[in-house]
């Protein structure tokens, strides 16, 4: 689904991902760990295809095609989709709004997606303003499952939402993610950066990541590292050898 | 009555599009009303609903004595050069419109200006709701399509009952050469409301318009709003002032403002001078493409227990908010074309829908046409 190879991204004159290396195949889940500030947005931002940064070498693969120099909206039509950490407010346009022009021939399932998250009030309110941190990340997936992505980037789906959305939300991201259907018949692929950990009870994601100072120091069981930084912070990870 | 539709049906596709886009419906269909001027020559009036009189201002002036201490009240017939205009014709054109206590029309009534062969286009209207009365009144103004230069000047006084409700929206169509001078004042009784719309999209040579309205009873409402899109070499100077005269009065003055190209003076002032009044001026505007958006919304309290404040913002798309929307799969000329859209939607509390609708249908229209 998703390969990367040896990518360089910088912002500015600085460097902030040396050699990335990451594959994602059809139907997996990964997880992105790492400090503030290590790049983990950064990266999804590169795969996105956002402006403001510069991927100085190497590739991005997505579906076998090379989509490193491509523009965003043609690798959210190639079937890219990201669920934003802090998504702009975009005032005067209405979510109902933009959910028409996004949903295509998915047109009619959007009040039942909008009913599952709670979210059929908010069409005529002006995307993001004045909304609550549990309304701006149901805002988010709700868009996420209008445009049903193949590959969901998922940038801190549970900052900043109460116990009683997260359950919510987990649940509509493993719909997304199809994760009620057996690994094998599974088609849709994940990349989620936490920082708790609390998604991944609803994801059951496959591997996970550690990355620091803008390179992976560490890959594994998802689980098995999280423990590992819930007890020894990322210092285990930066000492760790493995790589 | 002259029943002469004929003459509105009989404008040719092309003139018959320009007024569509004005909000006015040829046939007559969901309106409860119609006035048709032509130049100076009034082609057509009709009143559909019991209670509600639509005449030529000069009909009515000689219909009702009592009319005359209505015209040239509100506007001062020495207020400028445009106003001595029109006060020094010996005949005046343009409509009066009175809704008698308690009626309500659940239909707007349309009043049609059209620009076709004369320099000069002059109007005088004076719009009464008395009591308890509720009327909507959508102001088509174009100039043909053959029409390259020309001028209309405007005055239109409104009388707002106890109680009463009147809603105004104007909607231009002018010419790249066509200057528009409209004169409006309003006056608001105890609990009356008065909402003012005001939409061009489209390219003129200069508006230059400054409705004021006296919100003079206990608890009236003001509300004005203009939503306008500025092409290269049009001028508009646009404002709007509000005073709060009584306890429990409130205003707000809202502009959407898009340059390509042109130039926009978007004033507002509202004054509150008496106690436990409100006012918002809210002013936003886009620069697309090298113009000037000048923005001046003043506010002047002169009583304590007066609320009033104003934003204004000028600028252009932000780029986060573009890519944000090409994320979900726009391309990036119709990212910037729905933000856009979004920016220009302003919903107008108190309108009935079918104005929204024709407000709506106007600016859909310039978004067709890429602003």
């Amino acid at each position: 689904m998703l390969e990367i190879e040896d990518l360089h991204v910088k912002i500015g004159e600085r460097e902030v991902l040396h050699d990335i290396n990451l594959h994602i195949r059809e139907g997996e889940t990964h997880v992105l760990l790492g400090p503030n500030g290590s790049g983990k947005t950064t990266l999804l931002r590169a795969i996105m295809g956002f402006s403001g940064l510069e991927v100085t070498s190497g590739t991005i693969r997505f579906k076998g095609k090379d989509i490193t120099r491509l523009p965003i909206h043609e690798r959210a039509k190639m079937g890219i989709g990201m669920l934003f950490q802090r998504p702009p407010t975009v005032s005067g346009l209405k979510l109902g709004k933009l959910l028409a022009v996004t949903s295509g021939e998915r047109a009619g399932m959007v009040s039942e997606y909008a009913r599952f998250l709670h979210m059929e009030n908010f069409m005529d309110r002006a995307i993001n303003l004045g909304f609550s941190g549990g309304e701006i990340k149901r805002s988010e997936v709700l868009q996420i499952m209008v445009q049903q992505p193949d590959f969901v980037m998922l940038d801190e789906p549970e900052s900043g939402v109460d116990l009683e959305n997260i359950t919510l939300i987990g649940n509509a991201i493993a719909r997304l993610l199809e994760k009620d259907v057996h690994i094998v018949n599974r088609k849709k692929s994940g990349l989620v950066i936490t920082h708790t950990g609390y998604i991944l009870d609803y994801l059951d994601a496959d591997f996970g990541h550690v990355m620091c100072d803008g390179v992976f120091r560490c890959h594994g069981n998802p689980r098995e590292i999280l423990k590992v930084i819930k007890t020894s912070g990322y210092k285990e990870c930066l000492a760790c050898q493995k790589i | 009555m002259p029943e002469d539709l004929g003459k509105m049906t009989d404008l040719s596709p092309e003139d018959k599009e320009r007024l569509t886009l004005t909000g006015l419906e040829v046939e007559m269909k969901n309106r409860s009303g119609s006035f048709f001027q032509v130049d100076q020559e009034i082609k057509q009036w009709t009143s559909l609903e019991k209670g509600i009189e639509v005449l030529p201002i000069a009909e009515a002036l000689r219909k009702y004595a009592w009319l005359s201490a209505y015209s040239w009240n509100l506007v001062q017939k020495d207020k400028d050069q445009y106003t001595r205009f029109v006060a020094d014709q010996p005949e005046p054109a343009g409509f009066a419109i009175i809704a008698r206590k308690g009626t309500k029309t659940i239909y707007p009534l349309q009043a049609c200006l059209f620009l076709a062969r004369t320099p000069v286009q002059h109007v005088h209207n004076v719009i009464i709701a008395e009591e308890g009365a509720e009327l909507h009144l959508i102001s088509g103004c174009a100039s043909a399509s053959y029409k390259k230069s020309g001028s209309h000047i405007g005055v239109s006084e409104f009388y707002v009952g106890r109680g009463a409700r009147i809603t105004s929206t104007m909607i231009h169509n002018w010419g790249e050469e066509i200057s528009v001078f409209p004169r409006s004042a309003a006056r608001v009784e105890e609990d009356g409301v008065f909402i003012s719309n005001y939409v061009c999209m489209q390219p003129v040579k200069k508006v230059q318009m400054a409705p004021f309205v006296d919100l003079a009873g206990r608890n009236a409402i003001g509300r004005f709003s203009s939503v306008v899109v500025c092409t290269p070499g049009s001028f508009m100077d646009l404002g709007s002032t509000a005073r709060l005269s009584a306890e429990g009065a409130s205003a707000e003055l809202v502009t959407r403002a898009i340059t390509t190209g042109g130039t926009i003076i978007s004033r507002g002032m509202i004054e509150g001078a008496s106690r436990e009044t409100k006012g918002h001026i809210e002013c936003r505007g886009l620069i697309l493409r090298d113009g000037v958006i000048h923005a001046i919304p003043e506010i002047k309290g002169n009583v304590v227990d007066t609320e009033l404040s104003h934003e204004a913002a000028v600028g252009k798309i932000a780029r986060d908010e573009i890519e944000y929307l090409m994320s979900r799969g726009l391309d990036e000329d119709v990212a910037t074309a729905t933000i856009i859209r979004g920016f220009l939607d302003v919903r107008i509390a108190g309108l009935p829908d079918a104005l929204q609708a024709q407000i709506d249908a106007a600016i859909d229209s310039a978004e067709k046409s890429g602003f």
